[in-house]
Formats: C-alpha cells, sequence, structure tokens
C-alpha cells in the first residue's frame, strides 16, 4: 500500500513460501472415517481469494450423503460415549499436538482459502485452534466436576454448520467440546473454505480417531438445512448470521434438538475522554480491521467522546495510513483478501448505502491488487444511530463513528442495537469501567483491549446475537443433557 | 332504636371476591371487559376471572420492561430479602391459599396445606439462592495472556412464563420465583383453569416490596395471550411450562423471531421436589469482561 507516510520505509516482500501444503486437486466427504464422493456425484470449486486460482475441486454433500453421515455418527455414539473420560481426552490432545506440529502447513491452508494475512493464521488462528484441543481434551474426563451434577450425560449426534471467516478455528470451537463430551459430529464448513476441515479430517485419521466420531460434509446452505432438519440429529450449532439463526430456530422448533446460536453483531468500541489514545487506535484497528472486519464481534462503531472526537480520528486515519494491504502470504500484511465475491458485494452495496444516506466515507491511499477480492480500509464519519451503517452488520473493514458526551449517552447509543455480542470500553478510570461493562448488554466486553480470545473464555451474544456461550466451563453445556 | 335485636336464623351472606389481574403494581380487570368462568374440580361456580386480552398482554410487558432496570439493578442481597418477604406474607394467609389450592385442585384440606406449606418454603429457597447463583455459575477464567477476565450471569430481561396447567400454586412459583430471583421481570400466564391461586399470589407479592412490574400476572385463555407474548419484540425469554405439545411448536417459532431463550416443557413428577438451578440459568446471559492486568516491573512478587 503506498502512502506519503510508508514511502520512506518500504518494506521488501516477505512471502510465506506455500510449497508447506500440498492441496489436491480434489476432495471428497469424509464420512465415517472415509473420504467419498457426492451420492449425486456434484462438485463445487473453492478459490484462493486474493488470486482468484481455483485451489481444489470438493465434493458436494446432498441430503443422501447427510443421512449416510448421520448414521455414520449414530453409530460411533455408542462407543465413543462409551469410552472412559481419559481415552477421549488422550485422543483430543492427541489432535491438539497434531494441529500444532501441522501448524505452518494448515496456516498457509488457511491464508490460501480464506483471503486472510498468514501474520493472523500463524499468530492467532492455529494456536487458538490447538489451545481449544488442549482445553477441552483436560475437560474429557473431569465432567464430573464441572457442575452439570454427578454424571452429566452426552447428547448424541451434534450437527455443527460453522461460516468462512475463521474456518479451522470455528471447526475447533465446535469439535472439541462436542467430542470431550462424548458425542459424535456432522460438521459442514462453509463453500468458501472448506478445505482446513478436510485437512483436519486427515489430522483425525493420523491420531486414530474412531471411524464415524468426525464427519466432514462440504456444501452450501442446503447441506446445513439438511443436516439441521435431519430426524436423527441431537444437537445442532450454529455460527453465522442471525437470519440463518433464526430460520434454524424456527427449523427445530417443537423437536428435543438442543440449539446453540453464534450470529451477527454490531459491536461499540467506547472511547472516553481520559482513555489513552495510543493504545485506544491500536484498540479500535485491532476491533475492526483484524481478519478484515469479518469478525461477528468486530467493534464496527466507533463511539467516541466528543472532546476528543478530532484528536483521536486523526491518530486513527495516521495509523490506517500505516496498514499495508495485499497478499496475505506476505508476512508483513496487515489486510489480506476478502473471502468472496459474494461478500465483497454486499459490503460495497453497504458502504455506497452510507454515502447515499448522508455519512462522510474516508480511505487512506491505498492500492487494490487487480485480481481478487479486496476493500480499502474504510471510516465514516458523521454518522447517526439511524444510519444503515450504524445499524447493519457489513461484515468487512468498515468502522462507524459516533460521538457521545456523557456516559449514560454512551450506554444508550451502545445498546441501541438488536445485536448483542460484544462491546470495547476505553478509559483510565477503573470505576467507570467497570460501571459501563456493567450497563452493556453484550456477551463479552474488552475493557483497554479488544478481540481477544481464549479457549478458557465464554463467548456468545444476548439479545439477537443467539443464545449459548461457547468456550470456558459454560461450552461445555450445549453438547450435555442439562 | 331498638334495644333488642331481631334474631334471625339466616347465615351471614359472605363477600365474593372480584379477582383482577396483577399488572404493574396495580390490580385492573381486563382492558376487554371479559371475565371467564372459573369452577371448582367439581365443577361449582368459584368466581369470575377475567380473560385477559393481547393489549392486556402488551400492557404487561411495558410494565415489566420499565421494572426491569431497578430489579436486575437492586444487590442480590436486596432481591433475597424481598423474595423472602413473600415467604412471611404467604405464612400468613396459609388459611386463605389453602381454601383456594383445595378448590383449584380438587385437594382435600390436609393436601392442600401441604402444597401450600411446600409454595412458601419454595419462596424461601429461591431467596437464599439470589446472592449465589453468581458465585456457582460465574468465575475466573484463567486465560492464557496478561488478562483479568471474569464471567458473570445477568438476566436476560423480560420473560414471559406459562404457569403450569395443573399446579396451580406449587407449579406457579416453582416458575416464577427463580425467574426473579436472578433480576429478570415476568410476565406470568396463571394455569387456564385454576388461576384463583396466581391472582391472590399478586395481591401478597404488592405487600412484599417487590416493585411493580417485577411480577405482572395474567388470567384467561393460555393461547390467547401467549400468542401476542411469544411474538413480541420486547420479551426476551418464554418458558413453555405450560403449554401442551402443539402450542409450544407454535411459539417456539414465534419466539425465533427475535430470538427469545425459550424454555421448553419438561415433564416435572413432583413439583414438591427440590429443584435444581435449571430454571434460574435458562434465563441468565453470560457477561465475560476482559482487562489488562498491567504489570508492576520485571520480576513478580516474591510474598
Amino acid at each position: 500500500m503506498a502512502s506519503a507516510f510508508t514511502s520512506a520505509f518500504e518494506y521488501a516482500p516477505a512471502p510465506e513460501s506455500r510449497s508447506v501444503v500440498d492441496i489436491a486437486p480434489s476432495y471428497g466427504l469424509f464420512i465415517d472415517g472415509e473420504f467419498t464422493e457426492a451420492a449425486d456425484g456434484r462438485v463445487f470449486k473453492t478459490v484462493s481469494p486474493s488470486t482468484e486460482e481455483v485451489l481444489s475441486e470438493i465434493a458436494q454433500a446432498g441430503e443422501a450423503d447427510v443421512d449416510r453421515a448421520v448414521k455414520a455418527a449414530r453409530r460411533a455414539f455408542g462407543a465413543w460415549s462409551a469410552l472412559p473420560g481419559a481415552e477421549r481426552a488422550k485422543y483430543l490432545f492427541r489432535i491438539a499436538r497434531i494441529i500444532q506440529e501441522r501448524s505452518r502447513e494448515l496456516a498457509v491452508l488457511e491464508t490460501l482459502d480464506n483471503g486472510k494475512p498468514i501474520r493472523e493464521t500463524r499468530d492467532a488462528d492455529l494456536p487458538l485452534v490447538a489451545a481449544h484441543f488442549f482445553y477441552y481434551a483436560g475437560w474429557a474426563d473431569k465432567l464430573d466436576h464441572a457442575g452439570f451434577g454427578s454424571s452429566p450425560k452426552p447428547l448424541g449426534v451434534a450437527g455443527q454448520v460453522i461460516p468462512w471467516n475463521f474456518p479451522l478455528l470455528m471447526l475447533a470451537w465446535k469439535i472439541a467440546p462436542a467430542l470431550a463430551t462424548g458425542n459424535t459430529v456432522v460438521l459442514k464448513p462453509a463453500e468458501t473454505t472448506p478445505l482446513s476441515a478436510l485437512f483436519f479430517a486427515d489430522v483425525c485419521r493420523q491420531a486414530g480417531l474412531p471411524r464415524g466420531v468426525v464427519n466432514i460434509l462440504p456444501g452450501y446452505g442446503d447441506t446445513g438445512a439438511a443436516l439441521v432438519a435431519h430426524p436423527d440429529v441431537n444437537k445442532v450449532a450454529f455460527t453465522g448470521s442471525t437470519a440463518v439463526g433464526k430460520a434454524i430456530a424456527k427449523t427445530v422448533a417443537g423437536t428435543r434438538k438442543k440449539l446453540t446460536l453464534e450470529l451477527g453483531g454490531k459491536g461499540a468500541n467506547i472511547v472516553f475522554d481520559d482513555a489513552p489514545i495510543d493504545q485506544a487506535v491500536e484498540g479500535i484497528v485491532n476491533g475492526i480491521f483484524f481478519n478484515q472486519g469479518q469478525v461477528c464481534c468486530a467493534g464496527s462503531r466507533l463511539l467516541v467522546q466528543e472532546s476528543i472526537q478530532e484528536e483521536l480520528l486523526e491518530s486513527l486515519k495516521r495509523r490506517l495510513s500505516t496498514l499495508r494491504l495485499g497478499d496475505p502470504l506476505d508476512k508483513n500484511t496487515d489486510i489480506g483478501a476478502i473471502n468472496s465475491e459474494e461478500q465483497l458485494t454486499r459490503i460495497t452495496s453497504l458502504v455506497e448505502q452510507g454515502e447515499a444516506e448522508g455519512a462522510e466515507r474516508w480511505s487512506p491511499a491505498c492500492e487494490l491488487p487487480n485480481a481478487g477480492y479486496w476493500f480499502a480500509p474504510t471510516l465514516f464519519t458523521n454518522v447517526t444511530q439511524a444510519h444503515t451503517v450504524a445499524r447493519d452488520e457489513i461484515f468487512g473493514p468498515v468502522l462507524s463513528v459516533l460521538t457521545f458526551r456523557t456516559p449514560d449517552e454512551a450506554v444508550a447509543k451502545a445498546n441501541n442495537t438488536p445485536y448483542g455480542l460484544s462491546a470495547g470500553v476505553w478509559t483510565e478510570k477503573g470505576s467507570r469501567i467497570l460501571a459501563v461493562a456493567n450497563k452493556l448488554r453484550a456477551g463479552v466486553v474488552w475493557s483497554n483491549t479488544f478481540n481477544k480470545f481464549d479457549p478458557t473464555s465464554p463467548f456468545g451474544g444476548y439479545k439477537e446475537s443467539g443464545f449459548g456461550r461457547e468456550g470456558g466451563r459454560h461450552g461445555l453445556e450445549a453438547y450435555l443433557d442439562v | 332504636m331498638s334495644d333488642k335485636p331481631e334474631k334471625t336464623e339466616q347465615p351471614r351472606l359472605s363477600v365474593f371476591k372480584t379477582y383482577k389481574l396483577y399488572v404493574g403494581g396495580k390490580f385492573p380487570r381486563s382492558e376487554s371487559g371479559r371475565v371467564y368462568e372459573v369452577t371448582d374440580a367439581q365443577g361449582r361456580w368459584l368466581a369470575n376471572a377475567p380473560q385477559s386480552s393481547r393489549k392486556d398482554a402488551r400492557d404487561a410487558v411495558v410494565a415489566a420492561r420499565k421494572a426491569f432496570g431497578g430489579w436486575a439493578g437492586a444487590t442480590a442481597y436486596n432481591r433475597g430479602q424481598i423474595l423472602y418477604r413473600v415467604a412471611e406474607m404467604l405464612e400468613g394467609r396459609r388459611g386463605q391459599f389453602a381454601r383456594e389450592v383445595a378448590d383449584a385442585e380438587g385437594l382435600s384440606k390436609s393436601r392442600a396445606a401441604a402444597v401450600v406449606d411446600a409454595t412458601i418454603d419454595r419462596w424461601v429457597w429461591y431467596a437464599g439462592w439470589t446472592d449465589k447463583i453468581a458465585q456457582v455459575v460465574g468465575g475466573g477464567n484463567p486465560v492464557a495472556g496478561p488478562y483479568f477476565n471474569l464471567s458473570s450471569p445477568e438476566p436476560t430481561g423480560v420473560v414471559t412464563v406459562l404457569a403450569p396447567q395443573e399446579s396451580s400454586f406449587l407449579g406457579l412459583v416453582s416458575v416464577v420465583a427463580p425467574v426473579i430471583a436472578t433480576g429478570n421481570t415476568a410476565v406470568v400466564i396463571a394455569s387456564e383453569r385454576s388461576p384463583l391461586p396466581a391472582l391472590s399470589l399478586g395481591e401478597v407479592l404488592a405487600t412484599s416490596d417487590l416493585p411493580g412490574g417485577v411480577v405482572n400476572v395474567l388470567s384467561g385463555r393460555t393461547a390467547e395471550i401467549a400468542a401476542p407474548l411469544a411474538s413480541h419484540q420486547d420479551v426476551n425469554a418464554i418458558d413453555l411450562a405450560g403449554a401442551d405439545e402443539a402450542l409450544a411448536k407454535e411459539l417456539e417459532i414465534a419466539a425465533a423471531d427475535n430470538l427469545k431463550r425459550v424454555l421448553r416443557p419438561q415433564p416435572v413428577d413432583d413439583w414438591a421436589a427440590t429443584p435444581g438451578i435449571d430454571r434460574m440459568t435458562a434465563f441468565l446471559e453470560t457477561k465475560t469482561v476482559w482487562h489488562p492486568t498491567g504489570s508492576l516491573g520485571a520480576s513478580g512478587s516474591s510474598y
């Protein structure tokens, strides 16, 4: 990215080698411990969003495949759930270790398939993926101490549908607690990012996991819908959009299926006038430009106290001018590609709507590559609460800036959304942090930091951001009969 | 003025009670002006209960929302005191409630008295939970980084409660007390056939220091009142205890519109058994707060 500020300190290219990962020209579905073609022979292509290069051809699961996978998971359930917890734990520990061993390969793969920078897959996604398996491995033989009764029971077959923004991390969030508690799983990765889940199938093979315990069914929304609706699925876990979440809640209504949903958000990042400005700027950048803003808990609404608005925006714009957008495999890249053409279209149309409604749009000088799907980091000022860019989840590198005068006003504006997933509070005053955090209707509140994740820490939303928590002791509940 | 009152053989004519709703701390009739006939187990007329309308349901939600901030923000100690106060107030009215429960459920006097005692004890049980549930279901998370990280439960908001149909008093309190013990406010639909103990409970709540609007009691046709509540955008959760299978499914579908938390009907063999904490946790959110811990120097304290 060229700008006056960076030109004096240009970086040499620092590409990570992609030779560490060997992508086959085609992949099947992973059912009952084996790769297999789809019953109706359908396939789809997965492309690299930064180059539009076709990476591989993937079998597309249909209803018959869903049925086959659920049956395999049901067959495997008896033995898997009967296994002593300590033995299940060892499988999960093995998986965690193999992920660590193969983390460079998986990081490169994830960057190729998703478009996010290698800096993030290498330093955030993969370490967290391994950590999740380690954390839940340790629960497998301690479930009677988890506070859910003396012998909590697994539910059975878990149908899990995950999004494309953190393909392997979302898989870990879903599969680790499910296996630790003795359930078996059928997981559908997103159609734009199926590869790391299929590589995970190979990790399961290396770990010697019994066949049928984990089944992977790449496909589109209809595959997910068939999985959710399958009568022999006992638990449904979904991460994705609020609209799909509502449709799933209606599908499982009146059944005994247990449901957890991690849905959209429109997180408020509140900066008070006594906040450490430089740290706040870093937090704001991390809050909305991490993973190209394709994060459900992104801090997409900046609420800044009026008295420091000018100073903060100036710092923020200066900082944005130093962000490097480009080849996600380059180790110096901060901002990678948008995951798909469809997502780019959505971001573009919402941003155009923002302009049409009168919000003021700003981006640093930024050259976009010729191929692939790209969107420059974008700020909106002069935003009111009624603006679409302040209400709708954009799921892209777009920050809306609003102002406030009093803490009460900040809280009222922060809570003025049907969502309730995340929020940030920046101030030096401890009592203010606690008072504001108390009043925010959000499942995760980051004070003087943002977008931090940890397997021991429950994550999930209030209101229309869904229900249930993933991570921590709380995350076990979703997979136990309690 | 005669110094010799006229002797009469007629028994005293009792004073009937006009049963009213309990909404926002007040006792309105249904805005629809409708009532329906409530009979005892033998079919004898007991009273005319208000037959609530959609408007009554919406009014109750407004009252519950208005009360939520104050009730959720009250100290857990204070909420416990008030729940215990409800038990105190009920204790003084054991006779009245034993009669009402006996009539409502066709129980013998002694069985009804036992049910009322168990109900009073249920309030006491939940009174003790208000300041403990956070310690049981919340806690610190040992994250791998320099952060102080704490998860605490918080009430989810306004909860619609379809009270169990068969257990008009013990069942009712067993589903209402856990909702408010944790700081939620409630819109309660009383048992359709036996609403009178629930309506009388409103009178007790009104004199127990419970802020108006924390519990709102409606009587009438469960399906009719529940439908607008299940689809109400300002209701955060719904307890389907009093719904049959078909109604429960319909309401669960409506509840998905704003992703209400739904507690599906659970088979309860014995309402008198000590409850678990599930009815409390069903209406709690978990909020996790992160904060950097910083460092006072290069080396840690040497104790």
